[in-house]
C-alpha cells in the first residue's frame, strides 16, 4: 500500500502525459494500410519476411546459374549471353531486386534501432535460453553479406575491381564468364571471402527460413520442428552449393 | 548453505543502480527464492540497512507480482515457473547469485528490483475486454464453442502478465503478451465482434509504449512461467494484417 502511494507520488505528471499519449493510441488511427505497414511493428516483420523470401528465391535462381560453371564454358557463357538479350527482364529483375533488398534493410534498420532503444540500460548478466547462435547473429551476418554483395557486384558485375574482364570474351565473341570465375576464385583471399560470407549466409537463412513462417503467421507447433530442420537443411545446401564452386577452382577441378 | 548475492540496488527511477555484494548464510534449501531474500533482507532491517526493495504477492506463481531476472534469465534457471516458485535446492553451495529487475525501457526501475509494469495494464485497457454486455453467468452450453477453441483460448489466457518475455527477449519487446491477450479473446465467440478493433489497438499501444520488435528468437516462451506458445504470436500476426486489410476496404 505505502509502495504503491510512494510509485503513484513519483510518477504522477509522467503518467499524466502518458495518459494523453495513450489517449492518441486507443483512437483508432485512420490508417493507410500502406503506411501501417511500413510504420507498424507487425507490418515491418510482414515486409522483412516477405522481401527475405524474395531474396532467398533470388539466391536459389543464381545458385543455380552459377553451378551450370560445372558443365563448362560453353553452357555458362551461353547462359550468361541468353540474359544480356533479354534487357528488360534482366533489367526488371535487377531493379526489382534493388527495391526489394533496400526495404529489407531498410525494415531491419529501423527495427534495429527501435529494439535498441527498448533497452537503453543493458542486463550485467543476460543469459540467453535457447535461442540460436544464428538468430541471435542474425544483424551482423546480415551486415556482413551486405559488404560482400556490395564487393561481388563491383567485382563481376560492374567490373571495378578488375577492369580487364571487359575485354575477355570468348570464341564465339561473349564475354568469358567462366573465365572471370576461375581466375576470381583463383585468388585465394576473394575465395576466402566469398567462402566466409556464404558461411554467414548459411547462418542468416537457417533462422531466417524459420522465421519468415512465423512472421507471416504461417507456424504452428505442428510443423514448427519440421521447419525448422526444413531451414537449417535447405541453408546447408546453399552453402555447399556455392562453396563448390570456388573450391572447385582451388583444386584445380575446373580449368 | 551458503550464496554469494550481486544485488541490483538503486534509489529511485532518476539515480543510476549497481550490483552490491551480499552474504547470504544459513539458506534453507527448502526455501524459495523470495523467503531467501526475505531473510537477507532481515540481517539487513537488523544492521539498520535499506532492505531490498522487491516485488510479490501471491507467492504461489499466479499473480505475476514476482519480476526477478536470476542470472540472467527472468524468473531463474527453472523452466515454468515463477520467481516465487523457484527453490534454493536449484543452487549449489557458494554459488554466485546475480539478481537484476526486468529491464525494458517502458518498464522503469522504481526502487532496486522493482520495476513499474503498467504499461501492460494500458494495453489491456486499449483492447484486452469485451464490451458486450455478459450478464450473469449464462447457462454453460448455450454458445456452442468448440473444445478446440477453447483449448486455445485457455492456454493463451494462462498469461499472468508478468513481463517475463519482455524481460527475457534480446529486443524487450512485448509481442508474446499481447500475442496472449489477442488469441485468448479473439478465438471465442464472445470476443469475436470486436477483433479487429481489439487487435488494431492493442498493437498501437504497444508500439506507444515504446516495446521493440520481435525477431523470433523464442526467447520469450523460454522464459515464460506459464509455457504461453509462440503461435499466439503467429495468430497477433494473421489477425493484425486481416484488420489492417478489413480497415482499408471496410472503415470501422
Amino acid at each position: 500500500m505505502v509502495g504503491a502511494l510512494w510509485i503513484a507520488s513519483v510518477c504522477g505528471k509522467e503518467r499524466q502525459r502518458e495518459r494523453q499519449r495513450f489517449d492518441k493510441a486507443l483512437t483508432l488511427r485512420n490508417m493507410s494500410i500502406w503506411v501501417e505497414l511500413l510504420r507498424s511493428s507487425i507490418g515491418k516483420k510482414y515486409i522483412m519476411a516477405i522481401t527475405g523470401f524474395l531474396l532467398f528465391i533470388f539466391v536459389i535462381g543464381h545458385l543455380l546459374g552459377n553451378l551450370q560453371v560445372f558443365l563448362g564454358p560453353e553452357a555458362i557463357n551461353g547462359y550468361a549471353e541468353k540474359l544480356r538479350s533479354m534487357p528488360l527482364l534482366l533489367w526488371g529483375a535487377r531493379i526489382g531486386l534493388l527495391v526489394v533488398a533496400a526495404l529489407h534493410i531498410w525494415m531491419a534498420a529501423s527495427l534495429t534501432i527501435e529494439n535498441r532503444r527498448a533497452r537503453p540500460e543493458p542486463y550485467q548478466l543476460k543469459t540467453p535460453i535457447q535461442a540460436t547462435y544464428s538468430a541471435r547473429t542474425i544483424r551482423i551476418s546480415g551486415v556482413i553479406i551486405l559488404a560482400f554483395v556490395i564487393y561481388h557486384l563491383l567485382h563481376f558485375t560492374f567490373l571495378v575491381i578488375e577492369p580487364d574482364y571487359a575485354t575477355w570474351t570468348d570464341s564465339a565473341g561473349r564475354p568469358h564468364v567462366y573465365k572471370m570465375m576461375v581466375a576470381g576464385f583463383s585468388n585465394v583471399w576473394i575465395s576466402g571471402f566469398y567462402l566466409l560470407a556464404m558461411l554467414l549466409l548459411c547462418l542468416h537463412l537457417s533462422h531466417g527460413l524459420m522465421s519468415m513462417f512465423q512472421s507471416v503467421g504461417l507456424r504452428n507447433p505442428v510443423w514448427a520442428r519440421f521447419l525448422e530442420q526444413l531451414a537449417r537443411t535447405i541453408a546447408a545446401l546453399i552453402f555447399l552449393g556455392y562453396a563448390s564452386i570456388p573450391v572447385a577452382v582451388l583444386s584445380n577441378l575446373i580449368e | 548453505m551458503d550464496l554469494k548475492l550481486k544485488v541490483w540496488r538503486q534509489k529511485n527511477p532518476e539515480s543510476p543502480g549497481g550490483l552490491v555484494d551480499y552474504d547470504a548464510t544459513g539458506v534453507n534449501p527448502d526455501m524459495s527464492f523470495l523467503e531467501m531474500l526475505d531473510v537477507v533482507n532481515e540481517g539487513l532491517i537488523e544492521k539498520g540497512e535499506d532492505p531490498i526493495a522487491f516485488d510479490h504477492d501471491c507467492r504461489e506463481g499466479i499473480c505475476g507480482s514476482c519480476s526477478l531476472t536470476i542470472n540472467g534469465i527472468p524468473h531463474g534457471p527453472q523452466k515454468a515457473i515463477a520467481t516465487c516458485q523457484l527453490h534454493m535446492r536449484h543452487f549449489e553451495n557458494g554459488q554466485t547469485v546475480v539478481i537484476e529487475p526486468f529491464r525494458a525501457r517502458p518498464f522503469p526501475v522504481m526502487k532496486d528490483l522493482i520495476v513499474d509494469r503498467g504499461r501492460f495494464d494500458q494495453i489491456i485497457e486499449a483492447g484486452g475486454y469485451i464490451s458486450a454486455r455478459t450478464g450473469s453467468a449464462p447457462e454453460a452450453n448455450s454458445i456452442p464453442i468448440p473444445k478446440q477453441t477453447t483449448d486455445r483460448a485457455m492456454d493463451a489466457a494462462e498469461c499472468i502478465g508478468c513481463g517475463a518475455c519482455v524481460a527475457a527477449c534480446p529486443n524487450a519487446s512485448a509481442m508474446l503478451f499481447v500475442g496472449a491477450k489477442v488469441t485468448h479473446l479473439n478465438s471465442m465467440p464472445q470476443g469475436r465482434p470486436e477483433r479487429d478493433r481489439r487487435v488494431l489497438k492493442m498493437v498501437a499501444s504497444m508500439e506507444e509504449a515504446g516495446f521493440g520488435n520481435c525477431t523470433n528468437t523464442f526467447e520469450c516462451v523460454a522464459a515464460c512461467p506459464k509455457e504461453i506458445k509462440g503461435e499466439v504470436m503467429a495468430q497477433m500476426y494473421r489477425d493484425y494484417v486481416k484488420a489492417l486489410f478489413r480497415q482499408a476496404i471496410r472503415p470501422e
